[in-house]
């Protein structure tokens, strides 16, 4: 088959593998997490492919790939960049040998994330060229442009997918080899064969202290280094490179193109500017509301090609801009306005028409184009939608899975506290939901390990508070160690929760250094978690949550002592295994329907079916808490009575 | 209006029902076609449990999401979601929904008794609006398992004529992207809807 359907991400990690990647790495995280696992996935045992502790690591470990010479792509999402920061802003100076493309995936919306922080902004701080694709295709031939561009200018290079390319699956044309930048870009091989992309063979690494060691005198001159670097990128990027383009709406790619620039003397009252996904709903939408207008897309916003801009911007009045999250192209634009001494209106978020948070739309654009182009005609969208009142629905948010073993952890944490004055800071992970009703068990999340250390500051603003810190295993491995070797050091005086279920479960049961597996595929032996713990001088209990006796005991015991102590509630995510027992079944006669099972647990099993409990035997996984709890012993172990 | 050829459809329901299989199933079916095909679908956190809509377009669509007032058919795992999603419906479309109510955690907990009883009313209510009800929980049982409600939902789609697809294309892109093992389940799923 020529022509694949790809995800984003897959076509991501296969346009990696086709530009000879040898090394990646990465730390797992929504949109970004498929591009890793289809290198793994593509993999023919040639490629070094590995989940790392966290992005700082899957970072530098990259970086010294890629010094000794070999392909390297690191993935994240964009809050792991935060993590990876710190080697990203001195690699900018330093350079590489082999190619290195750092995918970081932004998420307007958010959708899955705690901020909606633009990683073009990133890129401009760290001056670090950066691409950003419109579609899944777009995606598979910028990030083989960006590996031919890191390596011919010694820099690293992100890719900034969004979740509408990440998790957007699309037509792709695959193909073997190569890519040049840009040109190939032009005229995507239609051959499919996988086989045929050439392997790239390290140098190794080549001694020069001069070069791969960080000084203040060396930083000096790679400053102006790397400001040529971005000025040279920036000419290179503004003519000949397709995914910057100037185009007119309505028509095929080719003629579009051929179309502005055969413009002569004309002018245009308005044009549009756009990047990324918003480039397919501004096209969208244009086509929409019947409107022919040149088109500036901007598929690299740093180094930001003005050459390209500034010929637009002579050719138009009016540039509506259009882009998600920080106005970049806007602002790049009124620069120019002001640089090149050019009388452009420039619209978007900076004048007001279009919102900072949350995602673009095509509704949107119709929206403020009816507004900029000042039209009166019949494309206003939500003339066509249902006018009949809507009955009101019951809030849907995502919940804990029926069976979670997370559920029962909180729960034990509670019922030990009791009345007890007491803090439960949680963290990032699928026991951030612990939040909800009834649990009501996270009142604190900040960012990844943030859980431990958060922790230790109230306890010591508040002494008379018990102070809980939870966290995850992968989670504990990525930056919670450090939180509590800061505890056991600052003499804090708080309780570990260390929610172990095996797995990255939120990001999809991704293996971490405590799971035995890597992405290579082998067994290796597992890291344990209380023997760290243990050499940290943590008093550490082991309980399994579905227990429910033990572990209120074991919570009760940990609340009689001081200082860092730790709990591990040990039992697997319900993704790895399946169900141990049937579902629960209910006993109607012994039920008092006093729901203090729903009132207590909220499991998505236990429901209210004509007025009266029920058990969702589809959706229960037979964890059997809810029986542990059950005032009158009306909930029980299915198949127990047959 | 847009004067696209290609199909948009919206795919709604609760995180782990089968939705993204439904929307790829429809795009294979597209790509077996030569069609130029787009989806959108929820991954992440969003999943466990939540509201999660899945887009797919054929005929050279730009943006992956369907824009509201535009979707010629539209799937509900469930009443509620049909109607948290109605505004992608173009006018005289098709709804196909699986009239079981699915209870959010919250309602049980606040002690709504939402059994999508008034949600079902709401979209019969809709004027020039293809209705088709499907009873997801007999198909599943008749069928031997409940994860059969995305290919019975589709099924009933596709005997709509709302997604100019035909049973045997439904039929070969089961076959393409799913395990050999679920195969017999799903296609005697179709035969249940479809006869």
């Amino acid at each position: 088959m020529p022509v694949k359907l790809l995800m984003g991400n897959e076509a991501l990690g296969l346009g990696a593998i086709h530009a000879g990647v040898n090394f990646v790495s990465g730390y797992p995280g929504t949109p970004s997490t498929e591009v890793l696992e289809a290198v793994a996935k593509h993999n023919d045992g040639s490629i070094h492919v590995e989940w790392s502790t966290n992005e700082k690591a899957a970072l530098e470990a990259a970086a010294g790939a890629a010094y000794a010479g070999a392909r390297a792509l690191v993935t994240m999402k964009q809050v792991g960049l935060n993590v990876a920061s710190d080697p990203l802003m001195t690699l900018s100076y330093i350079g590489v040998e082999g190619g290195l493309v750092i995918v970081v995936a932004d998420d307007p919306g958010p959708i899955s994330s705690q901020t909606e922080q633009d990683t073009r902004n990133f890129a401009q701080f760290a001056k670090v060229p950066l691409f950003d694709p419109a579609s899944p295709g777009e995606a598979y031939a910028m990030i083989q442009d960006a590996f031919e561009l890191s390596e011919r200018h010694h820099t690293p290079v992100i890719v900034r997918p969004t979740t509408r390319v990440s998790h957007a699956c699309g037509t792709v044309k695959t193909r073997g080899g190569v890519a040049d930048c840009g040109a190939a870009f032009q005229n995507p091989t239609l051959d499919d064969d996988d086989a045929s992309w050439e392997r790239h063979v390290p140098s190794g690494f080549t001694k020069d202290t001069q070069r791969w060691v960080v000084f203040p005198r060396t930083s000096y001159l790679n400053h102006g280094k790397v400001e040529k670097r971005a000025a040279a990128i920036a000419e290179e990027l503004s003519f000949g490179y397709r995914p910057n383009r100037i185009e007119m709406s309505g028509m095929g790619h080719a003629e579009a193109t051929c179309a502005f620039a055969e413009r002569g003397d004309k002018r245009f009252e308005l044009g549009i500017a756009c990047g990324g996904i918003s480039y397919h709903y501004v096209m969208e939408a244009l086509e929409m509301c019947g409107l022919e207008l040149p088109v500036l897309k901007i598929g690299t916003p740093y180094p930001f090609p003005a050459k390209l801009a500034t010929e637009f911007l002579e050719a138009v009045d009016e540039v509506l801009c259009v882009e998600e999250l920080d106005p970049i192209i806007e602002r790049e634009l009124n620069f120019l306005c002001g640089f090149e001494f050019l009388a452009n209106t420039v619209h978007g978020k900076l004048d007001g028409y279009f919102g900072y948070a949350g995602e673009q739309s095509v509704e949107a654009i119709c929206d403020v184009l009816a507004d900029v182009a000042d039209l009166h005609n019949e494309t206003n969208v939500s003339d066509q939608i249902v006018s009949l009142p809507k009955p009101e629905l019951p809030p849907r948010p995502p919940v804990l899975c029926a069976g979670c073993p997370h559920r029962a952890s909180f729960y034990a944490v509670k019922r030990a506290v009791g009345k007890r004055k007491a803090i439960f800071c949680g963290d990032i992970g699928c026991y951030t939901l612990g939040n909800a009703a009834p649990l009501d068990m996270v009142d604190t999340c900040l960012c990844m390990g943030g859980g431990i250390t958060v922790a230790q500051g109230i306890e010591t603003v508040d002494p008379d508070t018990l102070a809980f810190g939870f966290v995850g295993d992968s989670t504990f491995f990525a930056s919670g160690i450090t939180g509590v070797v800061n505890a056991v050091y600052n003499q804090h005086d708080m309780i570990v929760c260390i929610l172990d279920n095996s797995t990255t479960a939120m990001t999809g049961q991704q293996p971490h250094p405590g799971t035995g597996r890597t992405m290579m595929g082998t067994e290796v032996p597992p890291l344990s978690i209380p023997r760290i713990l243990e050499a940290l001088g943590v008093d550490c209990q082991i309980v399994d949550p579905l227990d429910f006796e033990g572990a209120v005991q074991a919570v009760r015991d940990a609340i009689d002592k001081t200082g860092v102590r730790a709990i591990i509630f040990k039992s697997p995510c319900i993704y790895l295994e399946p169900p141990a027992h049937p579902a629960v079944k209910l006993d109607l006669d012994a039920c008092i329907d006093c729901r203090a099972c729903i009132k207590q647990l909220g499991c998505p099993a236990l429901v209210v079916e004509d007025g009266h409990v029920a058990v969702d035997e589809s959706l229960c996984y037979g964890c059997e808490l809810c029986c542990k709890i059950c005032p009158t012993d009306a909930l029980r172990e299915g198949g127990s009575d047959e | 209006m847009s004067e696209r050829s290609g199909l948009n459809c919206v795919i709604c329901g609760v995180g782990g029902q089968g939705n993204v299989l439904a929307s790829r199933l429809i795009a294979q079916v597209l790509l077996a076609r030569d069609e130029h095909v787009k989806t959108a679908e929820t991954i992440g956190m969003a999943q466990r449990g939540g509201s999660v809509a899945s887009h797919v377009r054929g005929g050279h669509p730009q943006s992956p999401l369907v824009p509201k007032g535009c979707a010629d058919c539209l799937i509900a795992f469930e009443p509620g979601e049909a109607v948290r999603c109605i505004d992608y419906l173009a006018p005289g479309g098709t709804i196909v929904v699986n009239t079981q109510a699915a209870q959010p955690p919250v309602a049980a907990l606040q002690g709504i008794d939402y059994d999508g009883s008034e949600a079902l009313a709401y979209l019969r209510a809709l004027p020039g609006v293809q209705l088709v009800e499907v009873d997801g929980a007999s198909i599943c049982e008749q069928a031997g398992s409940s994860k059969v409600l995305n290919i019975a939902l589709l099924a009933a789609a596709v005997k709509s004529g709302a997604l100019g697809i035909t049973r045997e294309e439904l039929e070969d892109a089961i076959r393409e992207r799913v395990h050999p093992r679920f195969h017999e389940m799903n296609l005697r799923a179709i035969m249940l809807v479809s006869e």
